[in-house]
């Protein structure tokens, strides 16, 4: 047998591993970074041409540049400040109090049938009903201060977490249940072992509808009738024309719903590492 | 009291239950007479939907029987019985160390104890190094024996398994299979094991009971007497090929009986 014989391949020249670039390289590099920096950019460059061509009212929309020295100008309003605390003491009080209210209820009635059976006309009425709608009442019967907007708060985000949190105690996987049946788990075991962690994932959605719903409550509820909060802030300077310090006031709600969302991501994290990657939302 | 030198007893065990959309009486099980000794590894095979899983349900305690009596020798120490269940019953929330330690914390172990006590089994099945995994890091075969492991755990006079290795891929079916075996002759429990798989039950078990169609009775008890330790290579042998032929006809009779009888409108 004659014929040309290949030489056998040279011993690989790949590198077992490719070498690591640095975060920053590697970020340049990435096709969907890049352009959406050029899109964020892009946009607020020709917002700014077009704000000081005088195409746009800058009484109404003002520009990024104004915006941001509206900015610098409140955070060292101390008037700002209180401002803000106000809002967030709001969100804080009638969000936390319809998380401790709102799991326990939730898991309650998701436990016990007749307690579901009870309760469910009643959570889906006032889940359906927009809770903003009750405003002008809560603000006679709390006023004008905090206390209603904690209120509507409250009402916003505890229907939010409730029916959610049932729904997850009801679709607990029946074979879960039968192991610890199984195992002659206590009644309490069962509950803390099994139907608790399964309900997490619900709970957790319930958490990131009731902020988005809080977080409206406050707005809203400053917006309509109150002396103190930035939707005060936001609704003096719409009359008063000052387009940069509402835009500015608008953008502070904007980054706190943000910060929420990865909170609520956070809690996720810490409480979902046994699923999957692509299972966590 | 159960009889000396048997580790379950089942009389006239029936099950029937009521349709829940024609409202009609049916009948599960027909009427199961069962003693297997301590030590022993029986399996039970039939045609799908015979009962054979609720048999094993109500010796575990999950459903009630309608009628007869099931007794389990009271052990000295640990549990008297413990279920290894179908694919993927580990809680997905809890580490393979936790898994496993479960059973223990059911009987009111401090944690730090009942985890302490779960490693040796968790060694035994092959998983040290695996222990803060989550289930859904583990293969099909891993999640199994995590699931042995957790049975083991409660120290059961009897174990109970319920095609365990049902979802299984082939390969990894039959080494499961060779290492229960071995943990088997290891930790020297009675098992009662549910399959449909005939060589299964055959290459496993000292008896295997074979249960007909629905209404589910045994319809025979057929003694293994291949010598052990048994290897793989044991399911090409002759004895072993002859008593898989007779089971299976005895199986598949069943399901052409079923065909006859029933109604051909």
């Amino acid at each position: 047998m004659s014929g040309a014989s290949t030489p056998a391949p040279a011993p690989s020249s790949l590198p077992d591993r490719l070498p690591r670039e640095p975060r920053w390289k590697a970020l340049l590099k990435s096709e969907r970074f890049v352009l959406g920096a050029i899109g964020v950019v892009g946009f607020l460059i020709l917002w700014e041409a077009l704000a000081r061509s005088g195409s746009i009212n800058v009484q109404f929309f003002a520009s990024p540049t104004m915006i941001a020295a509206a900015g610098a100008r409140e955070v060292q309003d101390p008037g700002f400040w209180s401002d803000f605390f106000i809002s967030l003491t709001e969100f804080l009080s009638g969000f936390l109090v319809a998380i401790v209210l709102g799991i326990p209820l939730g898991l309650a009635a998701g436990w016990f049938p007749k307690l579901n059976y009870a309760l469910d006309p009643w959570l889906n009425f006032f889940n359906a009903l927009p809770r903003v709608a009750l405003l002008p009442i809560l603000v006679i019967a709390f006023g004008l201060g905090i206390w209603s907007k904690i209120a509507v708060v409250f009402l916003g985000a505890f229907f939010a977490i409730v029916i959610p949190t049932v729904q997850g105690v009801r679709t607990v996987d029946r074979k879960y249940l039968d192991v610890a049946t199984s195992f002659r788990a206590s009644r309490r075991l069962l509950f803390t072992s099994v139907v608790g962690l399964a309900t997490v994932p619900f709970i957790v959605t319930g958490l990131r509808l009731g902020m988005a719903r809080a977080l409206i409550g406050v707005v809203t509820g400053e917006l309509y009738a109150a002396t103190e909060g930035l939707g005060v802030i936001i609704r003096r300077s719409a009359e008063t024309r000052q387009g940069d310090r509402m835009l500015f006031g608008v953008l502070i709600f904007t980054l706190s719903g943000i910060i929420g969302v990865e909170l609520v991501r956070a809690v996720e994290r810490r409480f979902q590492k046994w699923r999957p990657e692509g299972f966590r939302r | 009291m159960i009889e000396q030198g048997l580790a379950l007893s089942a009389r006239g065990v029936r099950m029937s239950y009521i349709d829940q959309s024609s409202g009609d009486r049916l009948l599960a099980i027909d009427r199961i007479d069962i003693d297997i000794r301590e030590g022993e590894f029986v399996s039970i095979v039939g045609p799908s939907g015979c009962g054979k899983s609720t048999f094993l349900k109500i010796v575990n305690g999950l459903l009630p029987s309608s009628e007869g009596t099931i007794e389990i020798a009271q052990p000295d120490h640990g549990r008297d019985h413990a279920m290894v269940f179908q694919d993927s019953s580990l809680f997905p929330w809890y580490t393979v160390l936790s898994n496993v330690a479960y059973g223990l914390i059911c009987q009111g172990v401090p944690k730090k104890e009942a985890q302490k006590r779960a490693q040796p089994l968790i060694d035994m099945v092959g998983l040290r190094g695996f222990e803060n995994k989550y289930p859904y890091q583990l293969s099909g075969g891993m999640q199994q024996r995590a699931n042995l492991a957790r049975a083991l755990t409660v120290d059961p006079e009897i174990l109970l398994m319920d095609e365990p290795f049902a979802a299984l891929d082939a390969q990894t079916r039959e080494l499961m299979q060779a290492e229960l075996l071995r943990i088997w002759s290891e930790a020297n429990k009675t098992v009662l094991f549910i399959t449909h798989q005939i060589d299964e039950a055959i290459y496993l078990s000292d008896r295997v009971l074979v249960m007909s169609a629905r209404p589910g009775r045994i319809l025979e008890d057929i003694r293994i007497d291949l010598p052990r330790p048994r290897e793989l290579e044991i399911k090409r042998s002759p004895a072993f090929v002859e008593m898989a032929d007779h089971i299976w006809r005895l199986i598949s009779g069943q399901l052409q009986d079923d065909k006859l009888a029933s109604p051909s409108a």
